[in-house]
């Protein structure tokens, strides 16, 4: 038997480590990365918010039902940023995103 | 200390190391095998839960095609180790404690607020697939239908957005 609040936790761990790779990593590809980890772990809250309804909530099943809706937003996402990527690759040479620069002052 | 408890943490301590791994691998490669290593953890926590639907769908979706485009496109554009400058530092010492801050912060609402959620249901309770589909079509229908719209609309960004220009 494993508390919710252990599940929480860890979602909140997850979210952090996602947060910390989004700021210090300078690779677009690897912050991309970071961005569905972050996701990762919003989804791991749903699920265990929606199962620990008890079985007679009618509402029980929806927190999973986010969850497919996420990941077919974050399919979504990955498709279209990647395309970002390549793009931003094949015109400036470098993965890095402080060479992104064009609309610093 | 029960079974349950024992395979979470395992499968909890893995997801957090893949996580750590995330970050302090210097090559994008390695970052993203890390990733599958937490995505492939967090399936197994949600079968643990009984949410096997989920399970499932986190495998063959996050683990097989978001992982498979992410390796493609580095391989693809043949990236290698990330260079420091100075504003990576910057981030290292201005980023971390923020990071820790926003962290302890999540933890520590879900520990106070936390003790008020009942536990999970009767583990083996598995969620019923069933009754997802039926949601899912009936109550859930619109929003359905716009997600098929929004991959329409991701396909043809992807498309527009890789082709090489003709000149």
């Amino acid at each position: 038997m494993v508390p919710t609040q252990y599940y929480l936790v860890l979602s909140a761990i997850l979210f952090g480590l996602g947060v910390a790779a989004f700021v210090f990593r300078r690779n677009v590809i690897t912050i991309f990365m970071s961005i569905e980890l972050m996701l990762n772990a919003v989804n791991l809250s749903f699920v265990a918010f929606s199962q620990s309804m008890p079985a007679t909530n009618a509402h029980k099943l929806d927190g999973q039902l986010f969850v497919l809706f996420v990941i077919v937003v974050a399919a979504a996402e990955a498709a279209v940023g990647l395309g970002i990527i390549i793009l931003t690759a094949r015109n400036r040479q470098s993965l890095n995103v402080e060479r992104v620069d064009l609309l610093k002052l | 200390m029960s079974a349950p408890l024992i395979i979470f943490f395992v499968l909890a301590a893995l997801a957090v190391i893949g996580a750590v791994s995330l970050i302090l691998q210097k090559h994008p490669i390695h970052s993203a095998l890390s990733l599958i290593v937490v995505m492939v953890a967090l399936a197994g926590l949600y079968l643990l839960m009984g949410a096997e639907f989920v399970a499932a769908v986190q495998i063959i979706v996050y683990g097989g095609a978001i992982m498979v485009l992410f390796v493609l496109v580095i391989m693809l554009l043949n990236a290698g180790e990330e260079e420091r400058t100075d504003f990576s530092k910057l981030a290292k010492f201005g980023g971390l404690p923020l990071a820790l801050a926003l962290t302890g912060l999540l933890a520590a609402a879900m520990v106070r607020h936390g003790s008020s959620i009942p536990n999970l249901e009767t583990p083996g309770a598995l969620a019923p697939t069933g009754q997802l589909s039926t949601l899912l079509f009936t109550t859930f229908v619109y929003p359905f239908e716009l997600t098929s719209f929004l991959i329409l609309v991701a396909i043809m960004g992807a498309l527009v957005l890789a082709q090489r220009e003709k000149s």
